[in-house]
């Protein structure tokens, strides 16, 4: 990316000073609303690791995993497909549909096909988006905004109508259990481990790391993930090769949606086995923070989903001991946006003015 | 007395109109200009002549206070002068016309005049003055151009003019020209040569920057030359010559002609019927062409930029549609419908170097042996099962093609934006002559090269050319073309204007055929 | 149907202006924003927060010493008005640093800023009132009261016109009123002065002005300070001008969003922009005058009256009314360095 950069002050040096200049803000954020930065680390650190709270962490980390992911793999492709949230909600909706329509009778095929309707819904609710975008040159990053609003009526419409369970909760009906997927409580104690069994992680952690091993081998490997990369790069050098720009954007834009959409198997399907009003929580806006600091690697992914679920179920807990809401880990995501994505240069210029000098004073 | 007084007054009419003192300005790692000091007289038309890359324009630009140069100093009339923006420059009286305009498209020639002159907050009387003052410049330079047109509806030609005119009307003494006859044709740029020996009359200092060195043959009272950033020399134009600049220009001899055998021309491979182009805009960009295209041949097509070369390129390298006309193929059509694609073209044996290999001839970002398979990355040799990439042998390939065609550093790693203009050109070349092609479309293809790389890219063309195989070749550049060529035609506003060989023809034909006038028809 | 005319209609109209103005004016501080060529899709954001500033300043401000306020009567809601800009403005500055100064991505900068306001407002929201995110209920001078024009009264009873007068011309609050003028003042700066000439350059070719003497960067700052400002006047409607009276949880809706919309839909020009936004306006009215919508066939539920300016929003964007050319420089840093 920069000729002027070791890969390691690019990679490593760059997002980790980023990421301190935004905790830093933070911090000042936290004094200003009457509270003391090192009481709230504490707080949310001790929240996160707990016996209790890691199933959580390790909860929300499987979200953020997903969605970060449907980030990254758009943006390969020079797509910003902020559409996350209503691409995870409609894929809520999918496996929902599939669950309640017949009788599972194992949790692996229920996985199977909860899994193939998440990403089929995710992914429908994308390609709208994206057609749009690639045919019409509409704005996609407005699209997705429009089409998580969309998705909001949309489903709010179904749970106070036609999917509406008995009763005057706006919810779904209740999965059969049979379909219930194992939790990491159940896999653990597989092999004789315990882990806290109220906690919400299930096998669909697993189930991401798969979907981030996989997106490596598509983007770094494959032939389309090179054709992505080129189109992203340029997409007239992209046409001069003979690669279809409608087809890369809707590829992108379908993975990128099935990939939000999975992270209802892990919430619909793994933790409430009914659908539930906003049950993506903002996990869709949370992947851009996770893609822009992961560096929209893979690798940097799952670290990044990893440190967000942290700060969420850190972020309960200070809800919880402190009274600080919730919007706390809102505000400190902003943040990580702002610095690792667009002030990033505040720290970038002034390095590669440094090893500039470096590398001339070792040649002198 | 008096003596005394004239002296005095001579002296000062004496000093230089521009005295440049030590300047050294670096872009990161790359040193663009090392210790340049240079004087211009005044009432002078100066040149500074150098490879791309040399640092001519970002001379200039730091005249121009549009760079900041890292260290030295600047004497205008004599007078030691800070230029820290352009706004600096400006007052100092000096103009610069830029190799790429610096004009609003949408904005009429009127407002691009005013804009940062106006006078006032508000624009009306801005606009009412600078509308008598454009009348009395056109008339005293021959500089008309419609007031109210939009920069967007009017040619190159005009367009320079306007550039031109911004630097009078704001009462530029000491005007800079970048470059100014690459959009032009040979009767448009003797026009702007005629305009600058006025504008010299009037007592006005103009700087030329250019890599033609007739151009400075023509015009110029002496001229600098720059190389890898340092000035090698100046000197009296009337005591120098092409062959002298060129040299110190490379710092080597350097073939000015090319070494080619007669064509042996076969049978055709190509043929275009009435091909027709409509834009976005509704603009018809080709009219009816129609040629052939011959094994063993090279056919050049000559042309100032924007006349249609680009859009025939793109319809036949698949890049863009035809609304009418075809392209046949060995006698068989292929499609140039909007379904149509660069994939397709490149199965029918036709390669394509482009002309804008930044943009589109390489992913800059890419490393080389991502590169080097670009366009042909789901051939056969380069895929494995599943949909991947057999990088292995990606790599190897890449290996082999900086091998043969000489690109350095070899390093099949590093990526296309680290390498000079003229490997990154040869790494296009590599990728598309190695695949054999029976067609290959090349558009300028020593465009942003230095000239070591020229010759051979050049060589390259000529061995493809006795290989058997057919090349259409675009250029600006009416040397490459008629160095290069076996064939010539000469487009003009979308249409062949006219067909001739190069052993028939010389430059002011060719010229005339470029500004749309038919010598033939004419006599 | 004279009856509908009058009253429905009369009504829906009145409401739609009231609905189009938060947009009208978010959309024209889009405008400067962009004709100068900076994306900015944190104009959600940025009418979020000061609407939050709005509602809470003016709050402080018209509580009683007694209950710790600072006892301004009247002078709240101007108080209120103040710090809603003032706030709006500072996150203007912080994207203009990011997209002019660190020549950074103006995407992410305006999709941070827009999270950061979501965030915030709710943060310290809690902290200094302890009402889940809200501010006070606002009364009497914390809020902009409604105008009565002169002679509305006496006309009110002549047919038709009289009505519209009254009704639909008279009768609101000073923003409204503001906002219909700053349309004009728009077209005036933008068409006629030197800054609009120079603002309009900069857009298209940031090298034009450049060349020609001019700092690209104080222009592109300056076009953002009234961004800042626009934004600013939205958000303090929303929360001192509306039936909302006081700052609720993510009130802006989508609005900013909405009004790039409607930008665009408007070719980046004043006037059209203000009949974009009433459009938009309307369509909200009668989502909000008829919860369901009985077309005889079907009956539409609340929740597609309640998307449909965002459905409206992906037609427009789609291309189907005309297409758009936004300024050429958008979105794009300038850089003259290499």
């Amino acid at each position: 990316m920069n000729k002027n950069l070791p890969k390691w002050v690019d990679l490593g040096l760059i997002p980790l000073l980023t990421l301190m200049l935004a905790f830093a803000v933070s911090g000042l954020v936290v004094l200003s609303i009457g509270q003391n930065p090192i009481e709230v680390v504490k707080v949310m650190i001790q929240g996160a690791f707990n016996p209790f709270g890691i199933g959580h962490t390790l909860y929300f980390t499987t979200n953020f995993i997903f969605t970060g992911l449907a980030v990254a793999v758009a943006f390969h492709a020079r797509l910003f497909n902020i559409g996350g949230e209503g691409q995870a909600g409609l894929a809520g909706v999918g496996v929902a549909l599939v669950m309640l329509s017949y009788d599972w009778p194992h949790w692996s095929i229920a996985l199977i096909v909860g899994t193939v309707a998440a990403m089929a819904f995710g992914a429908a609710w994308a390609a709208i988006p994206a057609y749009l975008q690639a045919k019409r040159g509409s704005h996609i990053v407005i699209t997705t905004i429009m089409f998580n609003l969309i998705a909001g009526a949309l489903i709010g419409y179904l749970l106070v109508g036609p999917m509406q369970a008995e009763g005057s909760l706006p919810e779904s009906a209740k999965f059969p259990s049979a379909a219930s997927l194992p939790t990491m409580y159940d896999m653990l104690g597989w092999f004789g481990i315990g882990f806290d069994k109220y906690a919400p992680v299930n096998i669909s952690f697993f189930l991401a790391l798969i979907a981030a091993f996989l997106v490596w081998v598509l983007i770094w490997k494959t032939r389309l993930g090179y054709e992505m990369r080129a189109f992203g790069h340029s997409e007239k050098a992209a046409v001069y090769a003979g690669i279809s720009p409608l087809k890369i954007t809707m590829i992108a834009m379908l993975v990128s949606g099935a990939l939000s959409g999975m992270m209802a198997v892990n919430t619909v399907q793994g933790e409430a086995e009914r659908l539930l009003l906003g049950a993506v929580e903002g996990a869709g806006f949370i992947g851009i923070a996770v893609a822009l600091m992961g560096r929209s690697h893979p690798v940097g992914v799952v670290l990044a989903a990893f440190l967000f679920g942290i700060l969420t179920q850190g972020g309960a807990e200070l809800q919880f001991t402190l009274g600080i809401p919730a919007q706390m880990i809102t505000v400190i995501q902003a943040l990580i946006i702002m610095f690792t994505g667009s002030l990033e240069n505040m720290v970038r210029i002034p390095l590669e003015k440094i090893f500039l000098n470096a590398g001339k004073r070792g040649r002198a | 007395m008096s003596e005394v007084a004239e002296n005095a007054g001579r002296l000062d009419v004496a000093a230089p109109a521009i005295e440049l003192i030590g300047i050294s300005k670096a872009f990161g790692s790359v040193q663009a200009n090392k210790d340049i000091s240079m004087t211009v007289a005044k009432g002078a038309i100066h040149g500074i002549v150098g490879e791309n890359g040399a640092g001519k324009s970002t001379l200039m630009s730091i005249l121009y206070g549009f760079y900041k140069a890292d260290s030295g100093s600047v004497k205008i009339n004599g007078v030691p002068t800070v230029i820290n923006d352009s706004h600096d420059a400006i007052a100092a009286g000096i103009g610069m016309v830029h190799q790429h305009f610096m004009l609003v498209d949408n904005f009429t020639v009127l407002e691009n005049v005013v804009l940062g002159a106006e006078e006032g907050a508000t624009l009306g009387p801005s606009l009412r003055k600078a509308r008598k003052e454009l009348k009395r410049l056109a008339d005293e330079y021959e500089l008309d151009v419609d007031p109210d047109a939009l920069i967007e509806d009017i040619s190159v030609g005009f367009q320079q003019r306007v550039e031109i005119l911004k630097a009078l009307y704001r009462q530029a003494e000491i005007l800079i020209l970048d470059e100014p006859t690459g959009v032009l044709t040979p009767d448009e740029a003797d026009h702007l040569f005629r305009i600058l020996r006025n504008l010299k009359e009037q007592g006005k200092t103009i700087v030329i920057i250019t890599h033609k060195l007739r151009e400075i043959m023509d015009v110029t009272d002496s001229v600098s030359v720059m190389r890898r950033g340092e000035m090698t020399k100046t000197i009296a134009t009337s005591s120098t010559s092409p062959e002298d600049l060129a040299e110190a220009m490379v710092g080597r001899r350097v073939l000015l002609e090319v070494n080619k055998s007669p064509a042996q021309v076969g049978e055709t491979v190509m043929e275009i019927v009435n091909l027709s182009v409509t834009d976005a805009h509704g603009v018809k960009r080709l009219k009816n062409v129609s040629f052939e295209l011959k094994r063993g041949e090279i056919l050049g097509i000559a042309g100032v930029s924007g006349n249609g070369q680009s859009e025939l390129l793109e319809v036949i390298s698949g890049i863009g549609a035809a609304q009418s006309g075809e392209v046949r193929m060995q006698g068989e059509a292929i499609d140039i419908s909007p379904k149509a694609n660069a994939g397709m073209r490149r199965a029918r044996g036709i390669g394509h170097v482009p002309e804008d290999r930044h943009q589109r001839g390489l992913v800059m970002p890419f490393m080389t042996w991502e590169n080097t398979a670009f366009g042909y990355h789901n051939e056969p040799e380069y895929s494995k099962g599943f949909g991947l990439a057999n990088q292995k042998y990606m790599m190897q390939d890449a290996r082999e093609k900086m091998e043969r065609f000489d690109i350095r550093p070899p390093i099949p790693q590093l990526i296309a934006s680290s390498f000079s203009g003229g490997n990154q050109q040869k790494i296009v070349l590599a990728r598309e002559i190695e695949r054999n092609p029976d067609v290959l479309l090349i558009g300028q293809p020593t465009r942003g090269v230095d000239i070591g790389a020229i010759e051979f890219i050049h060589q390259q063309i000529i061995n493809l050319r006795d290989a058997g195989k057919a090349i259409l070749l675009v250029s600006v550049e009416l040397d490459e073309i008629q160095a290069l060529s076996d064939r010539i035609l000469v487009m003009f506003d979308g249409v062949i204007q006219g067909e001739r060989l190069p052993e028939n023809t010389n430059e002011g034909e060719l010229g005339l055929l470029m500004a749309g006038v038919d010598p033939e028809a004419k006599a | 149907m004279l009856d509908f005319l009058t009253n429905d209609l009369l009504q829906l109209s009145d409401s739609a202006v009231r609905f189009a103005i938060p947009l009208l004016l978010a959309c024209l501080a889009g405008l400067y924003s962009e004709r100068a060529g900076i994306f900015d899709i944190g104009l959600e954001g940025k009418m979020l927060v000061a609407a939050f500033a709005g509602g809470a300043f003016s709050a402080f401000a018209g509580m009683s010493v007694a209950d710790g306020g600072w006892g301004m009567g009247g002078w709240a809601v101007w108080v209120g008005l103040g710090a809603a800009i003032f706030a709006s403005i500072m996150l203007s500055m912080i994207h203009a640093f990011a997209s002019i100064t660190l020549r950074g991505n103006q995407l992410i900068s305006g999709v941070a800023i827009n999270f950061f306001a979501a965030g915030i407002t709710v943060l310290v929201g809690q902290y200094w009132f302890k009402m889940g995110g809200q501010t006070p209920q606002l009364r009497g001078g914390q809020r902009f009261e409604p105008i009565t024009l002169p002679f509305a009264e006496a006309l009110r009873d002549v047919p038709v016109i009289g009505s519209i007068y009254y009704d639909l011309i008279s009768g609101h609050n000073i923003i409204v009123y503001l906002g219909f003028l700053i349309v004009a003042l728009t077209w005036w700066i933008l068409f006629r002065t030197r800054f609009g000439l120079r603002m309009r350059a900069v857009g298209e070719n940031p090298g034009a002005v450049d060349t020609a003497g001019i700092s690209v960067v104080k222009l592109r700052y300056s076009a953002l300070i009234i961004t800042g400002i626009l934004c600013g006047l939205a958000g303090a409607y929303l929360s001192l001008g509306t039936a909302a009276a006081g700052f609720g949880k993510d009130m802006t809706a989508g609005r900013g969003f909405i009004a790039l919309a409607a930008l665009i839909f408007a070719k980046w020009k004043p006037i059209p922009a203000m009949w974009a936004t009433l459009l938009f306006g309307m369509l909200e009215a009668i989502g909000s005058k008829y919860q369901t919508l009985d077309l005889g066939i079907i009956v539409l539920p609340g929740q597609f009256m309640q998307a449909l300016p965002y459905i409206l929003t992906v037609v427009i964007l789609a291309g189907f009314v005309g297409k758009a050319i936004p300024p050429k420089a958008g979105g794009e840093p300038y850089i003259k360095e290499r």
